[in-house]
């Protein structure tokens, strides 16, 4: 259950895996998750489902090695198997009446970002992608994003690839050269999905964003995952993770998201004291 | 001749100053010779009136004899007939509600302790004998049982018991529902629950764990799948929250969280366990249920200086069983009765820093027959604490309601089904336990999945099955 059918490293902190999880790959769509589990004592961490094979039955993943999890997770190699595997989880997006979006992804926000565009490209939408990282050694998935893409933007803050700026300067420059979007898909961090949403709102183009708060059981029991829309509560986990950006409570958001930070510190101290300082935390 | 003693032998506990560091049982049961002291209280009625008191018709005054003659293997077989999970029924059962409130001894001072001595069979059989092979003739009918708390667990067991072919689909990594990340560690032990799922295995009972049903299968994909019929046991896994404002601030808990993060992943031996949970100084916990006191009591025991119960009530109305007020009293918990939170305040980068409160007088009696708490004027103030955990409750989780076409269900998100069978609107699909009722006990739900199991049997030798 649950084999790394494959393992490829992305950018020095960001890898991919495909698992083989074929009940899950029968059902996923994009903007959907899976919660894992690596070991005995570990947590529950949701990630985003990035691809998915039916016929294969595999379900991909990627995620950037921040914490104690992660790190042990970047560690499995091809040909092992995860703990614990479930989903698919949360609601996915659907997508009428749209003829032209702008899918904006942020650093491993583009992971996400990237389902999302293709499924747009696979519905005959016209597609204008910006996706921004920090330098050019973090991007990922430039390729496969052109792919699925009418137009692709890769910015990033340093311009160490030749584009500096963020993604909403971009995106800006995108809706002012005249394009009309019906649609932007913006997922990235919470800061940055908040920029898009004041600059989308000035334009009244309606925004969906992906939000990935802290979750444990993913099925709504547990009600961790609050987010404020539209100023009633939700639960990412069932009732998202794709929101309407300009109704969610961004600044709710960011708050809570360090509800665990002196904690998640202490577990990565004493995972990497147990290595005998071997990580590079 | 029985023993005339008006109380029953005591039972062992840890002292409450250490047991509420630990999270080691509470109660350490009866040896074999409390035991044996306490079953010559049973004074063997003929018309049984204890038994109407047990939703699952446990022959209590049968092996109660058993227990008083010292054969207790034989106690748990004629328990084990109606009920597969005693240990855990020993433990958590409002006895006082069911069996012991109908116990003749209760007259004239205490009730036989019923459940003091179940629970004995059940850790003298665990510890002494190895689960026996039971006999069984198994047919190729397939039933599926969603969800693995107390109604899955008892409908599965006795399904495979009559030899049917039972798979039970939980969503969590481990089984067990609300018994393993409900219920905490020092009321009711893990390897305890884990021990009688095995036992159900060794009767048949196959477990496919990570599974969401609603997500990965619907319920028509399971009957596709060869299911002949399905139990629905999957809980009341929504947790309500008061309305009031500052419930997203950071230190908020719903009661499910908080037990969850502690008991299944076992946050209170963090780090050795990855999953942390935030206790904070002060706790108030919102609710007066068996929930809340559990949340209270395991924030003390994380170290919690000042844990209070805020219950908008009064004593009498907490809902929670006796034992475990009296419990967790005995621990320190402090009790702000007749007390309604109107808003948690926070400071600026959102965190919990106190909750406002109002003193509260009890009116006329409500629709439930309690008197109706009111508002008392003037009567603002601030509680110090910087966790809240709000206890007041649970909803049915509306994953497979929403997923299944034709079942049907109540406005608060009950399914509908038949008291006596557990039928539901769709032929075929039964449902029981807290998904039925909301929240509820645990022995209810037992019983539930006990008369689903029967009506299911019922159901596949009409529709030629077996």
């Amino acid at each position: 259950m649950y084999k790394i059918i494959k393992k490829e490293t992305l950018s020095p902190s960001v890898k991919l895996m495909k698992i083989e999880a074929a009940f899950i790959a029968r059902k996923a769509e994009p903007g959907q998750f899976i919660i894992l589990r690596v070991s005995e004592k570990g947590e529950r961490i949701p990630l985003t489902i990035a691809d998915y094979d039916r016929a294969e039955g595999t379900v991909t993943i990627i995620f950037q090695e921040v914490g104690k999890t992660t790190k042990e997770l970047g560690k499995m190699e091809e040909g092992q198997e995860l703990l614990d595997f479930v989903g698919p989880l949360g609601t996915a997006s659907h997508f009428e009446n749209i003829k032209k979006a702008a899918v904006i992804g942020g650093g491993l926000g583009t992971a996400i970002a990237y389902p999302q565009a293709k499924k747009l490209h696979n519905l005959g939408i016209e597609v204008h992608s910006v996706i921004g990282f920090r330098n050019k050694d973090l991007i990922i998935l430039e390729n496969e994003m052109s792919k699925v893409s009418n137009k692709l933007i890769v910015a990033t803050d340093d311009g160490s690839n030749g584009i500096k700026g963020f993604v909403t300067d971009e995106l800006k420059k995108l809706i002012e050269q005249g394009n009309t979007y019906d649609l932007v898909i913006a997922i990235g961090p919470l800061i940055m999905m908040k920029a898009v949403c004041i600059l989308t709102k000035q334009y009244d183009i309606k925004t969906i964003v992906s939000m990935n708060p802290v979750m444990i059981d993913g099925t709504g029991m547990c009600g961790g995952c609050r987010v404020t829309v539209g100023g009633n509560t939700k639960f990412a986990c069932v009732d998202g993770p794709d929101f309407d950006g300009h109704e969610v409570d961004f600044d709710e958001a960011i708050r809570r998201q360090m509800m665990y930070k002196s904690f998640e510190k202490q577990a990565l101290e004493d995972h990497a004291c147990r290595l005998g300082g071997a990580s590079n935390a | 001749m029985p023993n005339m003693s008006p109380y029953k032998v005591k039972i062992p506990e840890q002292p409450p100053e250490i047991r509420n560091k630990n999270f080691l049982e509470v109660s350490l049961g009866y040896t074999c010779e409390m035991a044996k002291e306490e079953a010559q209280r049973c004074l063997q009625c003929k018309t049984k009136p204890c038994m109407a008191g047990c939703p699952v018709n446990v022959k209590i005054p049968d092996f109660i004899l058993h227990i008083a003659c010292g054969e207790f293997e034989k106690a748990y077989e004629i328990i084990n007939e109606t009920n597969r999970l005693p240990a855990i029924c020993g433990r958590v059962c409002p006895q006082e509600s069911q069996c012991e409130k109908f116990c003749v001894r209760g007259v004239k001072g205490e009730p036989v302790g019923i459940g003091r001595l179940e629970r004995f069979a059940a850790d003298w059989y665990m510890s002494n004998r190895s689960p026996k092979a039971e006999n069984i003739h198994r047919t190729q009918t397939k039933v599926a049982v969603i969800g693995s708390g107390p109604a899955g667990l008892t409908c599965a067991g006795d399904l495979a018991g009559m030899g049917y072919d039972v798979t039970i689909f939980e969503a969590f990594h481990t089984p067990g529902g609300v018994l393993m990340y409900g219920i905490p560690e020092f009321r009711l032990p893990k390897d305890l629950v884990q021990k009688e799922i095995e036992n159900l295995k060794q009767l048949g009972v196959k477990i496919n764990t990570n599974m969401v049903i609603g997500k990965v299968f619907s319920l028509e994909e399971l009957q596709q799948e060869g299911y002949q019929a399905i139990f629905i046991g999957s809980g009341a896994g929504l947790p309500n929250f008061m309305g009031i404002p500052g419930e997203n601030l950071n230190g908020v808990y719903s009661s499910n969280e908080f037990l969850t993060r502690i008991n299944l992943m076992k946050a209170y031996r963090f780090p050795q366990y990855d999953t942390p949970v935030r206790v904070g100084r002060n706790v108030a916990v919102i609710g007066g249920g068996n929930v809340a006191m559990d949340a209270a009591r395991s924030a003390k025991r994380l170290g919690a200086e000042k844990v209070y119960i805020v219950y908008r009530r009064s004593e009498k109305e907490l809902p929670a069983r006796l034992e475990e007020v009296h419990h967790a009293r005995e621990e320190g918990i402090i009790f702000k009765l007749l007390t309604n939170p109107t808003q948690i305040l926070g400071t600026e980068d959102g965190w919990v820093q106190g909750m406002e409160c109002v003193e509260m007088e009890l009116g006329e009696p409500d629709k439930s027959g309690r008197r109706r708490p009111i508002e008392k004027k003037n009567s603002k103030h601030v509680l110090d604490v910087d966790i809240v955990i709000i206890a007041i409750g649970q909803s049915p989780n509306p994953l497979i309601k929403s997923t299944t076409q034709n079942l049907d269900t109540y406005d608060w998100g009950g399914i509908i089904a038949e008291e006596a069978t557990g039928a539901t609107s769709i032929p075929g699909i039964y449902a029981g336990g807290d998904a039925v009722t909301g929240a509820a006990t645990v022995i209810l739900a037992m019983g539930s999945g006990k008369n689903a199991a029967k009506a299911i049997d019922q159901y596949l030798k009409r529709q030629g099955y077996y």
